[in-house]
């Protein structure tokens, strides 16, 4: 049952928003014509929407409560995919299925969508690569556009200068990304988390203000166009081709990544990052070297930036500093924290849903930025681990007779 | 000579604007440790109050003075509204969530904050009435000096010195240093924190709120987007001086604020964040904690 | 369970996948397909939203009329925000839906990312209003055409202005670091120096959206620059031109097209007057002009938007080729847009070799008593 002090507290937030919300939502004035224009059906809309709302929060919050209470006695359970993720039995046929889709895909669909497709599963690995640095080794990097924008633009001025292949650059575009989280991360390093952050930021602005202002260089805003997409042993290619062709060079990087990326998990490397994230001191303590660590971190990250970059460049065939913004930086780290920091599983599914979300909202036209903005604080308040979140890595004996021992029925 | 003092005066009046929005990220991250990616929408909203209010009562024909100080209130008010809002809605829950947890709910806050007040509104820029009025003592200096330079200089130094008493002799800014000092602690000697991180918000909101009001008032329109790049730029301030420490914002605001000046005038306006940014990245790797901050040894 | 998930992800992608697999039926061309391309939401909606209208009402008269050659014309409205990956994806999906002709796209940076796709698949493509001078002469996509003049044409225009009409010798440019200001200030600068008349004291951009343009206003005064010549759009423009007002600074205030909208005198108020922008040529005398704005006015009960005029005569330019041409090919369609003259809003226009529509010019306008007008 629903007790009447509850309704009496919606009430009173319903009121609070009604005088929150009143000067941006009911007035609007043109101050040319200079006439006052007062909405006030817009002010009964938000009572009553924020008065359901609060209620609709209370009763799911009872609910969640109720269910941890029960939980609690019956151990916690692991979520679904977790379970799934954890028995070969099912794990195997699981990734054979996704596979096929994933290979079937151009044949099944348009060429629109196996476009749009290729660009989320870019975003899949660039998700990966923050996922280093952010989820698994716990520095907060919000200029890692700045890495993707440098493997943009390598192919761009390589291919325009000296007329360098995509193949040629592909390397080529991950290492300088490296290379430049190498020379970045050496004097930043030593920051703690939250300065890291501010200047990871300043970096990434930098960057794009340089290729924007240095025009001899980069030619400035207006950007390389004509880029060649990759070859294929010289063969030309129709345009479908060329897109499915691109699609499938992703899709092997998605396959690659998550392979290389899992093992480092599991790595000495991988496990040195994940204790560094909870306890620096006690890592020294330990023999582990902060600053190696840290810096194979940062630049490991960066080259995954680099080549997506490499492949951004050869897919649009154009580039210019307006497509490396700030927000390009949070739409990563979003998929990252969405999706369950330090999960290779949650990062998948973060990028696909953040990615092909908004092209499949295009109905919800200019209420879209404002879903999404709800969306990821929503999120947040209600599953602030991320959809699938990383089960820590725990041993636990299968004995005797310990009742712990009869988790995976 | 007089080109000197010009950019200097153009450096201060800038870096007044950026302290005003820099306390705010401070003091919430002096005592909550969350960088409120939010803030820069605050100032925003703070902007766009004053601009309806004002533009509203002008219209009904209040005199100048009157429309001044309503607006400055009710945009105080209003921010502070949506300050405390935000942070109980958005942060609270999270007080005990993962570190990033917090920040993705504040950049979300962030977008969604932006598009309600371009939905609501509108996505033009819009004439932000003359609020300063040019004084006539002014005229003869105004080629230097400005009479909204002035009145924004004169009213940030006013607000820190009433926040630094604020800080210092109240209970409630007792309370916030002792809070910012060590939670736990400040929870058994009777503090009570949610009140305080709550007072945090709100007093930080209505320092945006005033800086909104100036700034719109001296470069004359307004829309949507203009609480991003500021709140970037007073967050970067925040953390030059040392966040979480007040002095601090002030001093890194004002160093940022000349930096930027004298750049575009001595150098160049193309590379202008640049400068901005490599100032702040040289600080960092010299003074890890910023110009004033504090640097802390964790003890095992 | 194994089953009942695997059950749920087919039945899941199924359902996706004919979702999406809709638009792709229907190849068969028993229609004329014409794509609308550009910005239709976000920041930039404003200056793609018109040209959807123009193309709207365009294609209902000709639908009216009994189509082309018999054929109706089919109009495909795709969104591309003005950003190049979104203009790739659009462009792609266009092709993939058999498009014969598109009408876009709005900014050149997104044009110029998707016109590969077009040219591979053979597409005939007018923007309204792309403005970049190498979208053209590049000669690098004989498939570009446009019914707006190139950026250095109109800072051609206004650098003649400047040194011609107004007799500046010491000249600021000033631009936005963005795409377009910064190029339309580039060739200022260089025909300038071309000309030898005056000089360029100063050559610098603006952050936009900064808080306070106090330093660069006084730097202008330091150079000693009698004329400021701004490339970039009006909300830059209008606060340079107050903070010019506040400093006490004579100079004379030139910019262009992204400022010659009536947005820029609203915002600036009294300071606008006095400042002078390039804009396309006045067509008011031209009949096909009043008769377009009025079908604008008739259809959507207000007055039309940016590029209206020129996204109206593109569309116009567009289908009579296709009707001479009496093909969908593109060759057949790019020697009727070179050869044949056609009647709209912008003047009876046809379009040289590389793309650029013959007889669309820039005028120079002023602000005066709150509304811009045309220098004689």
């Amino acid at each position: 049952m629903f007790p009447v002090k509850e309704l009496k507290r919606s009430a009173l937030i319903s009121l609070w928003f009604a005088f929150l919300t009143f000067p941006i939502m009911v007035i609007k004035v043109d101050p040319i014509e200079r006439i006052v224009h007062w909405r006030w059906d817009n002010m009964f809309f938000i009572a009553f929407g924020s008065f359901v709302l609060s209620i609709l929060a209370k009763v799911f919050m009872i609910q969640k409560e109720r269910r941890a209470s029960r939980k609690k006695r019956k151990i916690a359970a692991e979520p679904l995919i977790q379970r799934i993720a954890r028995e070969p039995r099912f794990l195997y046929p699981l990734v054979v299925a996704c596979f096929a889709f994933g290979v079937s895909f151009p044949f099944l669909f348009s060429t629109y969508q196996t476009n749009i497709m290729t660009t989320a599963l870019m975003y899949v690995v660039l998700g990966l690569g923050l996922n280093i640095v952010v989820g698994v080794a716990g520095l907060l990097d919000l200029g890692y556009v700045a890495f993707y924008a440098v493997g943009a633009y390598s192919y761009a001025l390589l291919n325009l200068n000296f007329d360098m292949g995509f193949w040629a650059v592909l390397p080529i575009g991950g290492l300088l990304a490296a290379f430049l989280g190498v020379i970045l991360g050496f004097p930043v390093l030593r920051l703690r988390g939250d300065y890291l952050a501010i200047v990871t930021l300043g970096f990434g602005e930098i960057i794009r203000l340089v290729l924007e202002n240095w025009n001899a260089f980069s030619q400035g805003p207006s950007g390389i166009a004509n880029i060649p997409r990759p070859g294929f042993f010289g063969m030309e290619m129709t345009f479908a081709g060329g897109i499915t062709y691109i699609y499938y060079i992703v899709l092997v990087l998605v396959v690659i990544t998550i392979f290389v990326v899992n093992r480092l998990q599991n790595s000495r490397l991988g496990r040195a990052w994940l204790a560094l994230r909870e306890d620096e001191i006690a890592c020294q303590a330990m023999g582990i070297d902060k600053t190696k660590t840290k810096l194979i971190a940062f630049s490991l990250g960066a080259f995954w930036a680099g080549f997506v970059g490499v492949l951004f460049a050869a897919k649009t065939t154009f580039v210019n500093p307006a497509s490396f913004t700030f927000l390009e930086s949070a739409i990563i780290l979003s998929i990252v924290v969405l999706g369950g920091m330090g999960s290779i599983i949650g990062v998948i599914v973060g990028a696909l849903i953040l990615i092909l979300l908004p092209e499949y909202l295009r109905a919800l036209s200019e209420y879209r930025m404002l879903a999404f903005g709800a969306i990821l604080v929503i999120m947040m308040v209600f599953k602030p681990e991320g959809i699938i979140s990383n089960v820590r890595r725990s041993y636990k004996f299968k004995g005797t007779n310990t009742p712990e021992g009869e988790i995976h029925e | 000579m007089d080109y000197f003092i010009e950019l200097l005066f153009g450096g201060l009046t800038r870096g007044s604007i950026y302290a005003l929005i820099a306390l705010g990220y401070t003091m919430v991250y002096g005592i909550i440790g969350l960088i409120n990616f939010a803030h820069g929408e605050i100032y925003m909203i703070g902007a766009f109050t004053s601009f309806i209010v004002a533009t509203v009562l002008s219209i009904y024909g209040f005199p100048l003075l009157a429309i001044v100080v309503i607006a400055a209130v009710a945009a105080a008010v209003w921010s502070s509204a949506y300050g405390f809002t935000v942070e109980k809605l958005a942060y609270r829950p999270l007080r005990k969530a993962p570190r990033l947890a917090p920040l993705i709910s504040a950049i979300g806050m962030s977008i969604f904050l932006q598009n309600y007040v371009l939905l609501a509104q509108t996505s033009d820029f819009l004439p932000f009435p003359e609020l300063i009025p040019e004084f006539a003592f002014m005229e003869p200096v105004a080629h230097i000096v400005g009479s909204s330079d002035m009145v924004i200089l004169v009213t940030t130094a006013v607000v820190m010195v009433a926040l630094t008493c604020l800080i210092k002799f109240t209970k409630i800014g007792k309370a916030m240093r002792a809070t910012a000092q060590d939670k736990t602690m400040a929870v058994l000697v009777g503090v009570n924190v949610d009140r305080v991180i709550s007072a945090t918000f709100i007093i930080g909101s209505a320092l945006a709120a005033i800086g909104g009001l100036l700034i719109a008032s001296h470069i004359g329109q307004i829309n949507f987007y203009i609480g991003f790049l500021a709140g970037i730029k007073a967050f970067t301030a925040a953390v030059l001086g040392g966040i979480g420490s007040i002095p601090g914002a002030v001093l890194g605001s004002l160093v940022l604020g000349l930096t930027e000046s004298f750049a575009t005038g001595y150098i160049s306006s193309d590379y202008e964040d640049v400068f901005a940014f490599s100032l702040l990245v040289l600080i960092l790797i010299f003074k890890p904690s910023g110009l004033l901050g504090k640097a802390e040894t964790k003890k095992v | 369970m194994q089953s009942g998930l695997k059950k749920k992800l087919l039945v899941a992608a199924l359902s996706l996948g004919f979702a999406m697999a809709v638009p792709v039926a229907g190849m068969a061309s028993d229609t004329i397909k014409l794509g609308v391309a550009g910005a239709q939401s976000g920041d930039l909606a404003s200056y793609g939203l018109p040209t959807v209208k123009a193309a709207e009402l365009v294609v209902a008269m000709y639908n009216a009329k009994g189509g082309i050659n018999g054929k109706k014309v089919e109009l495909l409205i795709e969104d591309d925000v003005c950003k190049p990956e979104v203009a790739t994806n659009t462009a792609t999906k266009l092709v993939t839906d058999g498009v014969h002709v598109v009408l876009g796209h709005i900014c050149s940076g997104a044009t110029k990312a998707a016109l590969p796709i077009y040219k591979e698949a053979g597409v005939v493509v007018m923007s309204p209003s792309a403005t970049n001078p190498g979208l053209t002469q590049s000669g690098d996509y004989p498939n570009f055409f446009r019914t707006i003049a190139s950026d250095d044409a109109q800072a051609q225009t206004e650098v003649d202005f400047a040194i011609n009409v107004i007799g500046s010798k010491k000249i600021a440019v000033v631009h936005d670091k963005g795409d377009y200001g910064k190029g339309l200030a580039e060739f200022a600068k260089k025909f300038i120096e071309e000309s030898g008349k005056a000089e360029v004291v100063l050559f610098e951009g603006v952050t936009p959206g900064a808080v306070d343009y106090t330093a660069i206003v006084q730097k202008i005064k330091r150079k000693g620059a009698d004329t400021v010549i701004f490339g970039g759009y009006h909300p830059e423009a209008s606060k340079i031109v107050s903070m010019i007002k506040k400093k006490r600074l004579k100079v004379t205030f030139i910019s262009d097209d992204g400022v010659k909208d009536d947005t820029f005198i609203k915002v600036a108020g009294k300071n606008a007057e006095g400042v002078y922008a390039s804009g396309p040529n006045d067509n008011s005398a031209n009949p096909l002009s009043t008769e377009a704005i009025d079908a604008h006015k008739k259809a959507y009960k207000e007055d039309p938007g940016a590029f209206y005029e020129n996204a109206y005569s593109a569309a116009l330019a567009l289908l009579n080729a296709i009707e001479k041409a009496g093909s969908t090919d593109m060759d057949a369609i790019v020697k009727a847009l070179q050869t044949e003259k056609v009647d709209t809003p912008v003047g009876k226009i046809h379009f040289d070799a590389r793309g650029d529509a013959v007889g669309v010019g820039f005028a120079m306008y002023v602000v005066k008593d709150g509304k811009y007008v045309e220098v004689k």
